[in-house]
């Protein structure tokens, strides 16, 4: 009778080291482009888009995000507070940042507000800002291919 | 030649990958799940200190640009200088005509102040500074005002 005795070791269901392979691939192409540094996109936002929105030739020295929703809330560090409730966070962060070189003046306020915020709230936001002793703004776009 | 009996000779198995399969597996699985694709996001910047500057020789004037809304918050209507325009286009080329001759140091002290009504949307601002702030031309971009700032809130309407 002939039977054909599996070799000890082997998988029965045929070769699998290709699969393998490909699963090492995949784990490999995964494993370099994962990024765990975009914490402050919220999906809450919808930015609107730019042709002109490139991201700055140098890391800005001490960056601070807001995001604006649609109705008017303010994301501050994962938290959603209204605009009223932000100035004393506000302030916080001038008596963190006052104990470093430059102070708040120094720091870069980046607001991403979405697509359909109302521009006045966004005004009021950055005069919020300003109350608190901040100068710098920068407006966030994403990037549109022209 | 080698015979093999029964079972009592065979030796030990060959290492068995089945667990490092699965481990492999459940890597793939993390990652995929964690991964995310982010769209690139651009900077316009945007500095308003608090003191009211006092206002240096600027070669040209803070250009100023209106913007009204409808109640909905689409853009109404455009002032440039008190000029109507018509769209972001010839906002634009209207830029263009005033600052694109200049050097690139008066271009670079001229500031353009927006004055907004409240309820428009933030994209139609955005595609303002976008069309005031520069062009792509043969995939490069060229500046055009380098200043923006806002004027104050207009109260809500209502």
């Amino acid at each position: 009778m002939k039977y054909s005795k599996k070799k000890s070791g082997e998988v029965a269901a045929g070769d699998m080291t290709p699969m393998i392979d490909m699963t090492f691939q995949l784990i490999a192409f995964f494993m370099i482009l994962i990024n765990f540094s975009e914490a402050d996109q919220d999906d809450r936002i919808t930015l609107p888009s730019s042709e002109l929105a490139k991201p700055p030739d140098a890391p800005l020295t001490t960056p601070l995000t807001l995001q604006l929703t649609e109705e008017g809330k303010v994301i501050f560090s994962g938290d959603m507070v209204p605009l009223d409730g932000l100035r004393p966070l506000l302030l916080r962060e001038k008596q963190v940042l006052d104990r470093q070189e430059g102070g708040a003046a120094a720091a870069t306020i980046i607001i991403r507000a979405d697509l359909n915020a109302k521009t006045g709230e966004v005004q009021k936001l950055i005069e919020t800002c300003q109350a608190a002793g901040f100068e710098k703004f920068a407006l966030r776009a994403k990037q549109q291919s022209t | 030649m080698k015979v093999r009996k029964n079972r009592e000779e065979t030796k030990d198995p060959d290492l068995d990958m089945t667990p490092m399969i699965d481990i492999v597996f459940q890597l793939l699985i993390f990652f995929v799940m964690t991964f995310k694709i982010v769209t690139l996001e651009g900077d316009f910047d945007v500095k308003m200190p608090r003191a009211a500057p006092s206002p240096q020789a600027a070669p040209l004037p803070p250009i100023r640009l209106t913007m009204q809304a409808d109640a909905e918050g689409n853009l109404a209507g455009l002032l440039l200088d008190r000029k109507p325009v018509p769209d972001f286009a010839t906002l634009r080329s209207e830029v263009i005509a005033l600052v694109g001759g200049t050097d690139a140091q008066a271009r670079a002290e001229t500031e353009i102040e927006l004055d907004v009504d409240y309820q428009l949307k933030y994209q139609h601002v955005i595609g303002a500074i976008t069309a005031v702030t520069g062009y792509v031309r043969d995939d490069q971009i060229q500046k055009l005002i380098e200043r923006v700032k806002f004027a104050q809130p207009r109260q809500p309407a209502g």
